[in-house]
């Protein structure tokens, strides 16, 4: 198939409609028919993205075009095993993009569990199922944080998520002492906690 | 289980989230995540931050084409081939990665009461990662950092000025001297990650 050229690293603007929003029905979709349909739109819906991610961390757009393929084929598989318990269903790609970025393109033992792995054999803790009923709530709670973020706690998050650049990387890339960094990183964390508190 | 008292800088969790920590730095955090509760559900949340920052992103390029769609007996689960390791009492994580017991450890006497063991990292890796363990009462020397130190209490206790961290604490320090003592009765076993080389100091 063709392989669309990425020009450059463009900025990241909030989008108005979110596809992540629509992934838990397509999820659904994908786990009870698996259907070609499904199959397809999932790669229409998500692919691009998640091959911009793999490009920003340095992969060329084959690798990247296959990374996107690996982690759309892995949510898939795994659609079945899936349960809101585990997340968001956005929440639960981004893991496994992110997993397969530190394994294939940094080349590092990835320690980052799937949301799906974490924590076996302990009783649990953790919310139980039906606390997740406001899952796409959630999402969008943290949506509305993001885009009022002031812009420089906007930028450290990015370069942090979609750049996967350390505290060290961030200060040297923004000119900046590394406490500040890690108290941008703080105050957008400490928003998004507090936003999403009514909910736990 | 005892309460966990002792948690990651929430800049630290963000970055382990995000797959922005060295690989050393990453296994402590794992490992204290998979003992604390309070952590998972933030790191979840973090989680969430990185989905929505890459589904709200404007992308150039066309469509990822879709491969064979995979037969349905390819369905199957392809990872977790590990135990969890239940005779272990090294946390999921650490055990899956290493296959160790903490009585199968290696140790290699570093002074009198303090022992270490190196674990082996990818070889791109910066950074250190390492068990320590330190007799009951017995201090490590004073030193100084490079960069970050994050260690989890693995068994037993130790104490600094900072404060007592005993079995899933973790503590997250940056270029501060400090000087850990083993608790009285049980000393510690810990797991260490360093980014850069220790100032040992007189």
């Amino acid at each position: 198939m063709l392989r669309p050229s990425i020009d450059s690293p463009t900025a990241y603007a909030p989008r108005s409609v979110s596809a992540w929003g629509r992934m838990p029905d397509l999820l659904s979709r994908i786990a009870t028919e698996r259907s070609d349909g499904a199959f397809r739109r999932l790669f229409e819906e998500f692919g691009p993205q998640i091959r911009h991610y793999m490009m920003r961390h340095g992969a060329d757009s084959a690798t990247a075009e296959e990374l996107a393929q690996e982690t759309l084929l892995a949510v898939w598989r795994k659609a079945a095993q899936y349960s809101a318990a585990k997340g968001t269903p956005a929440t639960w790609m981004f893991s496994i993009a992110r997993n397969l970025r530190i394994d294939r393109l940094r080349r590092e033992v990835c320690w980052q569990e799937l949301s799906d792995d974490v924590a076996e054999g302990t009783p649990s803790e953790d919310a139980p199922p039906e606390a997740t009923a406001s899952e796409r709530q959630r999402q969008a709670r943290v949506q509305a944080v993001l885009s009022a973020l002031p812009e420089d706690q906007r930028e450290a998050v990015t370069l942090a998520f979609i750049e996967g650049l350390s505290h060290g990387a961030i200060a040297a890339r923004l000119s900046l002492p590394l406490g500040t960094v890690k108290s941008r990183l703080r105050l957008a964390y400490q928003k998004v906690r507090a936003a999403l508190e009514d909910l736990k | 289980m005892t309460t966990i008292r002792h948690h990651p800088d929430s800049a630290t969790l963000m970055s382990f989230a995000a797959g922005a920590l060295a690989e050393p730095l990453a296994a402590v955090c794992s490992v204290h995540v998979s003992m604390c509760a309070q952590c998972r559900g933030e790191l979840r949340d973090m989680e969430l931050v990185g989905a929505t920052l890459l589904g709200t992103t404007d992308t150039i390029g066309g469509r990822v084409g879709a491969p064979v769609k995979p037969h349905e007996a390819q369905s199957r689960v392809d990872q977790g081939s590990f135990s969890s390791g239940t005779a272990s009492k090294l946390p999921a994580p650490l055990a899956r990665k290493y296959g160790l017991t903490i009585d199968q450890i290696p140790w290699k006497r570093l002074a009198p009461g303090v022992w270490q063991h190196r674990l082996a990292l990818s070889p791109n890796a910066q950074g250190e990662l390492y068990f320590i363990r330190l007799a009951p009462g017995c201090p490590l020397p004073l030193h100084g950092h490079t960069g970050a130190e994050l260690t989890v209490v693995l068994t037993g206790a130790f104490t600094d000025a900072s404060g007592e961290f005993r079995r899933g604490d973790m503590q997250d320090i940056d270029k501060i001297e400090h000087q850990p003592v083993g608790d009285r009765e049980e000393g510690c076993i810990c797991l260490v990650a360093a980014e850069g080389p220790y100032l040992l100091k007189g």
